[in-house]
């Protein structure tokens, strides 16, 4: 596994939505370098023959009958929206103008 | 936004071979959506058909729709999927205002249905097998609507709204393998499993189906190769193609500009690209940022679906008949023509019709007021025709009141028209119009004798012999009775009148 | 009986003289007003309160008195007060999760816990303080201050509970509720000398707690007493439709497991991994002792190995921020919480998001963010997320095969006692090293239990224990612990916190404590 580098963490913040500055992004890498290098261990650690565990208590079907529930009003969704018009969220442009 | 240059299709399809792909999403009518219990309900008032799950707010948590599992399993049924024993729920991640987690809940490696296939019947009667890598479930998004700028587009907007009465409602996500061998047909190919796939998930119940409000909602695949070449070429996928007829049109677009780019020597690029009506052709999509990387991972706060046999198996016996077979059986029964039983089938008046041979109609008044005076006036109202508010009940009792001789067909255009205008049933409605045959002798033979007064000269050629003639007393007539006499009637007492032999 | 008793009393002790008559649920309540007022706020307050709830709490109480006075019948902790840590999303007080992009964020909907707590006519105090999201080891990664220890208010309450221990701590609630997602109920516990349990995976509902790693996170009573953390379990467990993955197990019997009082003849296994090296010498003792108590008490101790422990922190931290990574992605300034525009350039929601949750988090969110969202990118998926899951199925097997030989674990709960303000907060694989032995429970999804083990002898502070049973086994930690606690008590001569120094009481005026309050609650509107 490659150390995670500077380049990467860029991208990497650039998917997970947070704005970096330049040395905001070379602190990263550092920490993360450290971080990655102390969890290799992981990787080599079960052979492909062992199975993955994603939930710890092994439940199936748990699912809920078509009945209506309890509904919010319109104003309770809104009420915590930073901005809004015409009852519904406002967001800015999706794009920039092109 | 450039325009692209394009080869005439007949020309695409000398040097190209089409493949093609598609991904349908249906949008199943619950009451309820995906993973909450809010209401799956279409075009109310904005955010009032949400709760703290559908809006992704903190804390929440998701909880399967057992419905829309079953709903899920009797599409694959349909499509004659095999159905996973064990399958799980993913995390497709990618941040976009209409998706409140910023990650769409859907299936990925184990979809619950898997490897079927459908046979499209094209209109000339050719079969085409397409084959069905998967059908999965995931949730809708919320709706975007673009303000401020020219278009009302996406591009050039400078604010957007989320309505996130949609977010959440339950979605089966039809996968195609890639579709090889259809050559020019692939444009009719196109239309023609869009048609089909929204006939099926109409049939089973499971969907509203209607396209316009994006129940049913096409995303096309298309890529060219050289004839003979196996591999295939670089695909674009063209979205938001939302009519039957959109889909032929982008379909039978994309093939042609493919061409001219092919063509000029140029690659593919393989890209989103979508589909305007207003200019019937395609524009480059942007691609989100992330969309490169999607990040999966199995969802952890849902929990595998296991469907046993007794399940499916429970769910297969409640499959309807399928649609072609269905299709058989009626114009069999209903003796029409296969012109006549292929409009119907086009004005998508088939169920309309067949409920109003059950309720006691013959097949061929169903056809007569169906595909005639019902779908005229649709038409004027641009509505579609089971939409108008005739009942296969009133059909029946208009044709019960004409076969009594009660009125006559012009008369029951006036029923409809009375039905229509919410004056009650027909029976009602004659009454309250006054709109039976008159016929009363007494009251006919006054206005037989104020026809004969005011054309002297046609009584006389009548008495001469003409008897040809009389039609236009009879015409008189009626118009005084303003057309509620029985014109067989009137002829027999002018005749009788004149003292004539008729 | 004065304030300054009552308040030091355990919850059972306070339901107990509430259904005597002896005290009324609003003395109860103001008492412990009044104590927050007094030692949380200020520059060396406390600082577990995020937000205290004095008027809902107080009407809460006199509702109670008023049913309990009409004869009606009441649930045995009716009128016993609890706090709920900023985790937790309740209607009528703000949740912050600790963070700012959450400020005077108002739920319109209320936790299932909570909504049972409300259900139990339990008065809720207030917020409590945690490191931001739940991620940390010390509450100092909280963007409202740390929380200090009462211990000693230079050092850290543990985290990401720190708030909740500190409370129950400081004798500013009886009981309070936590969450746990690598050893946070567990670790805030042991360093403050209090029980916190973390149930069975599933056991209490996770609906509406703000979710950090939805497979590890586990809500669990913080309390001063092993009995009163069974009661509460009792309240707040038992199955909930909103959460898949919640147990049908109804949460009955642990305080009758509590109330027990022997462990003969039961086998205690000792984890080979979870001891000796890199643990504080006081730490290691305190837990010596304990095994040689329970032996006394006609436990069968013995030795048992789990091999793969050793992979446990590295795959925890790989699914840990690979899930957090995805749960935090709702936070983005479109539908709740903060929006902060871009400095400059084009304003798109794009970047719209990306500045506010650059703005909103603190540094150790962003960097576990970061981290789970490399865990996941493609090509690295298989390496990272899909070893951690595998090594997730080794410490089942470990645990499986370690609960074959014996009956309940038992282990140091951290590593260390306390540490000092500041010490780890620029070191995050330090900071990591804290949730050693809590994190393979939350890996397995089996129950833990810590109860303070008496006091470091180089340092003063307290050490906890910790427990672990079989998944669905909560009531034998309760068995256990509540036998190990009392032979811990007769050992010290009494409660471990009542060795804890007496923190200053800050005269403080009724209006101040008003005043103090409506900021708090102005601040977060």
């Amino acid at each position: 596994m490659a150390a995670i580098n500077r380049e990467q963490v860029a991208h990497l913040a650039q998917l997970a939505h947070i704005e970096m500055s330049d040395d905001e992004l070379d602190r990263m890498a550092n920490e993360l370098a450290v971080i990655v290098d102390s969890v290799k261990s992981v990787s080599e650690a079960a052979g492909a023959d062992v199975p993955a565990t994603s939930h710890p208590i092994p439940l199936t079907n748990v699912m809920r009958e078509d009945v209506v529930g309890h509904v919010l009003t319109a104003e309770e969704a809104l009420s915590g929206a930073p901005d809004s018009a015409d009852g519904r969220f406002k967001v800015p442009a999706i794009l920039e103008e092109s | 936004m450039s325009t692209d240059t394009i080869v005439s299709f007949e020309e695409a399809m000398e040097k190209y071979d089409p493949v093609l792909g598609f991904e349908v999403h249906v949008e199943l009518n619950t009451k309820t959506k995906m993973f909450s219990s809010a209401p799956n309900v279409f075009g109310d008032q904005p955010n009032s058909n949400v709760n703290e799950v559908c809006l992704g707010l903190p804390g929440v948590l998701p909880v399967v729709n057992r419905k829309a599992v079953e709903s899920s399993i009797l599409i694959g049924l349909a499509l004659n999927c095999k159905i996973a024993p064990h399958c799980t729920f993913a995390r497709k991640q990618y941040f976009y205002p209409d998706t409140p987690k910023n990650f769409q809940t859907s299936q990925y490696e184990d979809p619950i249905c898997y490897d079927g296939w459908i046979d499209i019947e094209l209109a000339d009667g050719t079969v085409f097998r397409v084959e069905i890598e998967r059908a999965h479930m995931e949730e809708d998004a919320g709706k975007l609507t673009h303000m401020g700028g020219a278009t009302g587009r996406i591009q050039g907007a400078d604010f957007s709204l989320v309505d996130y009465n949609r977010s959440g409602v339950p979605l089966v996500e039809i996968v195609t393998k890639p579709i090889e061998g259809a050559g020019s047909r692939a444009p009719e190919l196109a239309k023609a499993y869009v048609a089909a796939i929204r006939e099926i998930v109409k049939n089973l119940g499971v969907s509203d189906a209607r396209m316009e409000r994006g129940n049913v909602r096409c995303d096309a695949n298309v890529s060219l190769r050289p004839y003979g070449r196996e591999k295939f070429g670089t695909r674009t996928e063209t979205k938001n193609v939302n009519s039957l007829r959109a889909v032929e049109n982008a379909v039978r677009f994309e093939i042609q500009r493919h061409a001219a780019v092919l063509d000029s020597g140029v690659a593919i690029t393989q890209e989103t690209r979508h589909w305007h009506e207003d200019t019937k052709s395609t524009t480059s999509g942007r691609p989100k940022s992330d969309a490169d990387d999607y990040r999966y991972f199995p969802e952890p706060d849902l929990v595998p679906i296991v469907t046993t046999a007794e399940w499916v198996e429970e769910l297969r016996s409640r499959l309807p008949e399928p649609p072609a077979e269905r299709r058989k059986r009626l114009q069999a029964d209903w003796g029409y023509t296969d012109l006549e039983f292929r409009d119907v089938v086009n004005a998508g008046l088939m169920d309309e019709i067949e409920e109003t041979v059950a309720a006691g109609a013959t097949a061929a008044a169903a056809r007569k007021w169906w595909m005639g005076e019902i779908a005229r006036r649709a038409k004027l109202a641009d509505v579609d025709p089971a939409a108008l508010g005739v009942t296969p009940a009133v059909v029946v009792e208009i044709e019960r009141l004409i076969a009594s001789g009660a009125i006559n067909d012009k008369l029951a255009r006036k029923v409809l028209d009375g039905v229509l205008d919410g004056e009650g049933t027909p029976a009602e409605v004659v009454e309250k119009r006054g709109l039976a045959v008159v016929s009363d002798d007494g009251a006919l033979q006054a206005a037989i004798d104020e026809a004969l007064a005011a054309q002297p000269d046609v009584a006389e050629k009548i008495r001469g012999g003409k008897v040809q003639a009389v039609g236009a007393i009879v015409g008189g007539v009626m118009k005084v009775t303003r057309g509620q006499a029985d014109a067989g009637r009137v002829r027999e007492l002018i005749l009788a009148t004149l003292g004539v032999e008729g | 009986m004065t304030a300054h008793e009552l308040i030091r009393s355990s919850a059972a002790e306070m339901a107990a003289k509430l259904a005597s008559g002896e005290i009324t649920s609003v003395e109860l309540v103001q008492a412990h007003l009044d104590r927050i007022a007094a030692v949380d706020g200020g520059e060396r307050g406390v600082n577990a309160f995020l937000h205290v709830n004095t008027e809902e709490a107080l009407a809460v109480a006199a509702d109670v008195d008023a049913r309990r006075a009409a004869g009606e019948q009441l649930h045995e902790l009716a009128g016993v007060p609890i706090a709920v840590k900023d985790l937790i999303v309740t209607k009528g007080q703000p949740t912050t999760a600790g963070s700012k992009i959450l400020e005077g964020w108002m739920s319109p909907y209320d936790a299932t816990v909570v909504k049972k707590l409300r259900a139990a006519r339990m008065p809720i105090l207030g917020k409590t303080n945690l490191d931001e999201f739940a991620m940390g080891s010390s509450t100092e990664h909280s963007a409202y201050g740390p929380t200090r220890n009462p211990w000693d208010l230079d050092r850290i309450p543990g985290g990401s509970g720190g708030g909740s221990a500190a409370a129950v701590a400081a004798f500013e609630a009886p009981l309070a509720l936590g969450t746990d997602t690598g050893g946070s109920i567990r670790q805030p516990g042991a360093v403050t000398g209090t029980v916190g349990v973390k149930p069975t995976y599933g056991a209490v509902s996770r609906y509406g707690a703000i979710a950090m790693a939805s497979s590890l996170d586990q809500i669990g009573p913080v309390s001063r007493t092993v009995l009163d953390s069974a009661l509460l379990q009792e309240v707040i467990g038992g199955h909930d439709p909103f959460d898949s993955t919640s147990l049908t197990d109804p949460s009955t019997g642990l305080a009758d497991a509590a109330r027990l009082g022997n462990v003969a003849g039961m086998k205690i296994g000792i984890i080979k991994e979870l001891h000796g090296e890199g643990y504080q010498a006081g730490v290691e003792n305190r837990f010596n002792e304990s095994l040689e108590l329970l032996r006394g008490a006609g436990a069968d101790i013995v030795e048992v190995s789990c091999p793969n422990f050793g992979y446990a922190l590295g795959a925890y931290y790989l699914i840990m921020p690979s899930e957090a990574s995805s749960n935090l992605a709702k936070f983005d300034g479109v539908r709740f919480g903060m929006r902060r525009l871009p400095a400059e350039g084009p304003l798109t929601i794009e970047r719209v998001m990306g500045a506010t949750r650059a703005a909103g988090f603190g540094d150790e969110v962003k960097r576990r963010i970061i981290l789970g969202t490399y865990a996941l990118s493609a090509g690295y998926y298989d390496a990272y997320y899909g070893s951690a899951q595998k090594v997730r199925t080794l410490i089942q097997r470990d645990f499986a095969a370690a609960f074959e030989q014996v009956d309940v674990l038992i282990s140091p709960t951290a590593p260390t006692t306390a540490f000092k303000l500041g010490e780890k907060l620029n070191d995050p694989l330090a900071m990591y090293l804290n949730d050693v032995a809590t994190i393979p429970a939350n890996m397995a999804g089996v129950p833990g239990l810590t109860l303070p083990g008496g006091l470091a002898e180089e340092d003063g502070l307290p050490v906890g224990i910790q427990l672990l049973a079989p998944a669905r086994e909560d009531a034998r930690l309760y068995r256990v612990g509540a036998v190990l606690e009392s032979l811990i008590e007769a050992q010290w001569g009494g409660p471990i916190l009542d060795r804890a120094p007496s923190l200053v009481e800050t005269v403080v005026e009724p209006v101040e404590t008003l005043d103090y309050v409506e900021t708090t609650a102005k601040e977060a509107n």
